[in-house]
């Protein structure tokens, strides 16, 4: 039994589990022809993981796969199945899935002298040898430990049990159900002792958050991060935190901001292709107004763009842009231009992650707009959004997608504190503030930094008007009581500050 | 063993019968165990059951596909067939009285189970 496990510089044989990220934090799934535990409470996800791998296994891997369930009749597996699509059926007739279901009933049965259970190796045997699987799903065996009383049979028996599935060489997925100071109820943790997952399901002001966590894997190296995962349409997900990395090439490539004026303030030609750019600043500055430029002009180039709403709907969007003359509806229904509106509490963050990563991947935009980031942030804690939102940034780049974040500052907030901590993931961060000069409210903007160019240090005024955002020329800045920088070469907080005396 | 298994139906239609037990016996293999179970189970049932009983024995590594059927988990397992409810007992019964409690052979004491 221990040979294999020697860990002697030979590679661990590793069997794909399908499930979207759960392969990459693994380094390749789960140990070929091993047990595997996967515990978590009730509603945790470990079944569904377990059908994902089993069912993945016959649909993609060609491997043949044994479900053995103690708790859910095979009807209701089946119609778990279902109701991920897969037709459970069609895969039995065609001798690639075998079900069985296990009840035992304390209650129907009578114990008296020396047993085993043999019976239930050579159902599992039966299954696996109809189908000819390499994968199974014992789900979830400590069932018995209820239908049972002998307690010291059934553990030397499940001993064995393990050992010989592993004397077979199945990829055995075993569930159970997380004790209060273990990890199964029953112990089973102290069997199977190849590969550990715990699934947790969280709920913290009011939005459930679900994790998964490689708590051993022996013989393989493996992220010992928590991983957000989600339960969608189409099965599990695991979100991988850092698995992008760094490694997307840097374009020398620019795109148009959509404002003339901004493009000059920005070398003369906008923004990096494939950069990450933040817009911030306080309610009613024109945050959507850049936002929408960027988005409609590179729509209007011929560029896919998908624009993210978490405010307002998509016709107030398309409403108030027409306004100022940006004609967003002539984008959307050319097909270039798709909007999206979502309210950032209807779910958890990785699901909204996960939403838009589905999104992402199936309209393969070349431009992205999240508006605003700070909304979609309200929907968790400080330390997961900058996760999230580390993940978020991660996947645009490595598709090469220009994306355009706002953010709201509240006002009374040092203008340039994100209070995220957003801004070292932004290469290009345009500040919005409003200023009252003169009994009228003005707006400035200010390119606060844009790593890789060189970009204005300028403040410049700007209006909105019927033809979109227009940054005022410097004739008119020089009447105006703004900064008194002189050359625009001022770097930093002076400008600002010198906005902010312009007030008094 | 004097005995060998296979059943001959006694009394001939006991499936209408309510006087005839059937039983049967799972096992796997010619395992000490069974072999205990099956001659305890005999020796019960001719001291018991006299004359209206049928006993079959399946040796379930001849035929895997019948435990599912039977959701057959342990070896030795006893069913009960008939009379109904059906009646499981697992075990080699080397306890007689619990066998007879559990085939209703006799009543379980204070209140058990």
């Amino acid at each position: 039994m221990k040979r294999g496990s020697s860990n002697g510089g030979v590679p661990l044989a590793k069997t794909p589990t399908g499930v979207p990220g759960f392969d990459d934090i693994t380094g390749g799934g789960l140990p070929t022809g091993r047990p595997t535990l996967v515990c978590g409470g009730a509603g945790s996800g470990k079944t569904l993981l377990g059908m994902s791998v089993i069912l993945n296994g016959i649909l993609k891997f060609r491997e043949p796969g044994v479900i053995m369930t103690f708790e859910e009749t095979a009807e209701e597996l089946a119609q778990n199945v279902r109701s991920l699509g897969f037709d459970v059926d069609d895969l039995i007739a065609q001798k690639k899935l075998a079900i069985d279901y296990v009840h035992v009933d304390r209650s129907e049965i009578e114990e008296t002298g020396e047993y085993d259970l043999e019976a239930l190796f050579v159902r599992i045997e039966h299954a696996v040898a109809s189908v000819g699987a390499r994968r199974l799903m014992l789900d979830t065996i400590e069932s018995l430990f209820g239908g049972l009383s002998n307690d010291s049979i059934l553990r030397a028996e499940l001993r064995r049990l393990f050992r010989w599935l592993k004397e077979r060489k199945l990829t055995t997925i075993i569930t159970g159900e997380r004790g209060a100071n273990t990890l199964t109820r029953h112990g089973l943790e102290e069997y199977v002792s190849d590969a550990v997952i715990v699934l947790d399901h969280r709920v913290q002001e009011q939005i459930s958050t679900r994790r998964l966590r490689i708590v051993k894997y022996r013989g393989s190296a493996h992220g010992t991060n928590e991983y957000p995962f989600l339960i969608g349409a189409d099965g599990i997900a695991v979100e991988p935190v850092t698995a992008v990395g760094l490694q997307h090439k840097a374009s020398r490539q620019r795109i148009s901001t959509g404002v003339r004026e901004l493009d000059q303030m920005l070398g003369g030609k906008g923004y990096f292709v494939g950069s990450s750019i933040l817009i911030t600043g306080t309610s009613g500055t024109g945050k959507t107004s850049l936002a929408a430029h960027f988005a409609e002009a590179a729509a209007r180039r011929g560029q896919r763009c998908l624009y993210f709403i978490f405010e307002e709907s998509a016709s107030q969007i398309t409403r108030n842009m027409g306004s100022i003359g940006i004609d967003v509806d002539a984008q959307i229904r050319a097909g270039r231009l798709r909007l999206h509106a979502a309210r950032p509490t209807h779910f958890g963050l990785e699901e909204h992650l996960a939403a838009m990563r589905r999104l992402i991947e199936e309209y393969r935009p070349e431009v992205v707009v999240i508006d605003p980031l700070s909304n979609l942030l309200s929907a968790g804690e400080l330390r997961e959004v900058n996760v999230m939102l580390l993940r978020l940034v991660d996947l645009l780049k490595s598709r090469g997608v220009t994306a355009l974040f706002t953010t709201l500052t509240p006002s009374g907030v040092a203008e340039e504190q994100t209070e995220l901590g957003v801004s070292s993931l932004m290469d290009t961060w345009v500040l919005l503030s409003t200023s009252e000069v003169d009994g009228e409210r003005r707006r400035y903007l200010y390119v606060l930094k844009s790593r890789g160019m060189a970009h204005s240090q300028q403040l410049r005024e700007y209006t909105l008007t019927s033809s979109g955002v227009r940054l005022l020329d410097f004739q008119h800045r020089a009447t105006s009581p703004a900064p008194a920088s002189g050359n625009g070469t001022a770097s930093g907080t002076a400008p600002l500050a010198a906005a902010r005396r312009a007030r008094r | 063993m004097k005995r060998r298994p296979p059943s001959p139906p006694k009394g001939g239609d006991e499936g209408n019968n309510p006087d005839v037990w059937n039983l049967r016996l799972y096992v796997a293999g010619q395992t000490p165990k069974s072999a205990r179970a099956i001659s305890n189970l005999r020796k019960i049932c001719d001291e018991h059951l006299a004359g209206r009983y049928s006993i079959e024995v399946i040796d379930l590594l001849k035929d895997p596909h019948l435990a599912r059927g039977d959701q057959i988990l342990a070896i030795p397992t006893l069913v009960r067939r008939l009379p109904e409810p059906i009646k499981k007992i697992i075990g080699d019964l080397s306890n007689s009285e619990r066998v007879l409690i559990g085939l209703d052979l006799r009543a379980a004491p204070k209140g058990a189970r």
